[in-house]
């Protein structure tokens, strides 16, 4: 499923999706990012509640398909732009990281 | 001028996980028996034992900083230091305000002592005092600046709540001038892993949590102290952490 079905089909927040057709396949979620860098695979839907101008930059860097920020958590300027300059899509949900996978289950 | 041995990281018997017999007055005997001259004591988010540290400095003849590691909302630990006593109390103000209230549960995390320069126990801080505020990372350097004060990544060579470890590497803003290692001989690995690091000042200090982990002279500074006053010699080591390398 590409990332702008799954935004819709989920009810995601979208603070930025500039490469809306990108195909997402598995999950990953985790918070530390000198963990995540490591473990998150090419195209992979990654669930963290880490706000920070980093997770851009370890999006980019394992090439996921998407972020999903659980949990309401909320995004600075500073990010949103980053998200379009390096062309991350970048989602949001109230839900917790369980939940969302839950739905994400059998969709990527 | 004088070479000065420095520990900025030192925690008393306020922060939960730090052992109770770890008052301002054996934290000063204990590192003026090993030859340290400058200490910074660094509580978990709060400054309330810093006026008896002060108190117990002055004691000794050791020059007494008050600080803070605080605890960023991304959970990264931020060591804090103020020039003044004062300048440090209206930063612990703003810092209680921002806080996430959880009970402290003693049989868990431990004691949250507050003492005074003669190890008397005068209150108890009742919410847990490690967790992470609402304060974020980008907006750390610019709010000690205005209580006076410096701050720098603590530990930056530990997993558990080091800025390498939670961010993946170390960002290049919000800018710092200087990196905490607690295992100096980490540096050169360090330097070579992390370029951005080679611009900043990298200090070690110990973060005791027990009076046996205050370290013997490690790292100094060469200050410029006459004529001689610790204000002197406090206001010439902020003049150079507030400097670039």
């Amino acid at each position: 499923m590409n990332v702008h079905d799954l935004a819709e089909k989920l009810g995601l927040t979208v603070f930025s999706l500039p490469e809306s057709d990108r195909e997402a396949k598995g999950v990953y979620i985790g918070d530390l990012l000198s963990w995540v860098m490591g473990r998150a695979q090419s195209g992979q839907v990654w669930i963290t509640i880490m706000s920070n101008i980093n997770v851009i930059a370890v999006a980019s860097l394992s090439d996921v398909a998407c972020v999903i920020l659980a949990e309401g958590v909320t995004v600075e300027d500073n990010i949103l732009e980053a998200a379009n300059q390096r062309g991350i899509n970048l989602l949001g949900s109230e839900k917790s990281a369980y939940e969302i996978a839950l739905e994400l289950s059998g969709l990527v | 001028m004088n070479r000065y041995f420095y520990d900025f990281h030192l925690h008393s018997c306020i922060s939960p996980c730090a052992d109770n017999d770890m008052t301002p007055s054996n934290i000063v005997g204990m590192a003026s028996l090993v030859g340290l001259n400058i200490l910074a004591l660094t509580d978990h988010n709060s400054v309330k034992n810093t006026p008896a540290f002060y108190e117990a400095c002055k004691r000794f003849g050791i020059i007494p900083i008050a600080g803070m590691e605080l605890t960023t909302a991304e959970e990264i630990h931020v060591v804090c230091l103020f020039e003044t006593l004062e300048g440090a109390i209206s930063f612990g103000d703003e810092i209680d305000r921002r806080r996430v209230r959880i009970k402290n549960r003693v049989e868990i995390f431990g004691d949250q002592l507050i003492v005074d320069a003669e190890d008397n126990i005068i209150g108890r801080e009742d919410d847990l005092l490690p967790n992470a505020t609402t304060v974020s990372l980008e907006e750390v350097p610019e709010l000690v600046e205005r209580f006076g004060g410096v701050c720098w990544p603590a530990h930056i060579d530990r997993m558990a709540n080091g800025i390498i470890a939670v961010l993946g590497t170390f960002p290049e803003t919000p800018k710092f001038l200087c990196a905490e290692l607690n295992v100096p001989e980490k540096k050169e690995e360090y330097l070579q892993k992390y370029p951005i690091l080679r611009e900043k000042r990298i200090l070690c200090s110990s973060d005791s949590h027990n009076l046996w982990s205050i370290r013997d002279q490690n790292d100094s500074f060469l200050l410029e102290d006459e004529p001689y006053s610790g204000d002197l010699v406090r206001s010439n080591l902020f003049k150079v952490l507030r400097s670039a390398l």
